[in-house]
């Protein structure tokens, strides 16, 4: 049986490797794919939790994670494709309206 | 033989998040999410959690991945990051950034959780739909409203202005 720090050790490789693509990317959707995958680290995580402790808690929250992610990779998309519309350029470098 | 399987899931996962963020092309980073998120479907798997890995393949690798698809499919994308990079020296943090949050990480881990490995053991499908269906009911009822809000919300989002 593969020890549940392992999973955690993937986890935490993968959630830095999300925020790094996060940071280092300049397209929005691969900015947005990068949160994906940071969030799937953490429900990794949570997982092997669940698991060590023998109960499916872990899971039934993987569960909402997974419904909430739904909602907000379309709710997303269809702000970027607005954006798009809007400036016909898709750099997150545009977008610095609100910065000050 | 748990390990050696173990091992190389890893390694196709971490690949694949590689791809990802180090190939330029968007669809390409698709691609690699897909791979990735099957891997994480087939750890699932190890784990005991055969709903979540189902879950995993339908929701995220299908119908996620499709959105995104189709998203980069209609704003062709791919040349946005051909040219010299404006903000090269602030986009290189990231790499100090990664390496600090991985040891940070590692730290907590290794100090809060350790080797030593508690009841453990596996909760089966039928466990987590008990769970669902009475512990966490309130926040499984509230997840249908989050997802009507989220369509009608992208259905007006993406409505043409006339």
């Amino acid at each position: 049986m593969v020890p549940e720090s392992y999973y955690l050790a993937l986890s935490a490789m993968l959630f830095a490797i999300g925020v790094v693509g996060v940071i280092v990317r300049r397209n929005p959707l691969v900015i947005f794919m990068s949160i994906e995958l940071a969030l799937n680290a953490a429900n990794l995580a949570l997982v092997a939790f669940g698991h060590r402790h023998g109960t499916a808690d872990g899971q039934a929250l993987v569960f909402f994670v997974m419904a909430v992610a739904a909602a907000e990779v379309a709710v997303g998309l269809a702000i970027i494709v607005v954006i798009f519309r809007a400036r016909h350029r898709l750099s997150v470098d545009d977008l610095n309206l609100m910065r000050w | 033989m748990g390990t050696a399987a173990f091992g190389l899931i890893a390694l196709v996962i971490l690949g694949s998040a590689l791809g990802l963020v180090l190939k330029r092309n968007p669809i390409h980073g698709a691609l690699f999410l897909v791979v990735n998120l099957g891997g994480i479907a087939a750890l699932y798997l190890t784990l005991g959690a055969e709903f979540l890995a189902a879950a995993q393949v339908i929701v995220y690798a299908g119908a996620i991945m499709v959105l995104f698809v189709f998203a980069i499919m209609i704003l062709i994308p791919g040349k946005e990051e051909t040219g010299p990079d404006p903000r090269r020296g602030y986009r290189l943090v990231a790499i100090p950034v990664g390496v600090a949050l991985l040891a940070e990480l590692g730290l907590i881990a290794a100090r809060r959780v350790g080797t030593a490995s508690g009841p453990g053991g596996p909760a089966g499908v039928e466990a987590m739909g008990r769970l669902l269906f009475t512990d966490y009911l309130l926040p499984f009822e509230l997840t249908s409203v989050l997802l009507l809000a989220a369509m009608v919300g992208v259905m007006l989002l993406s409505r043409r202005r006339t």
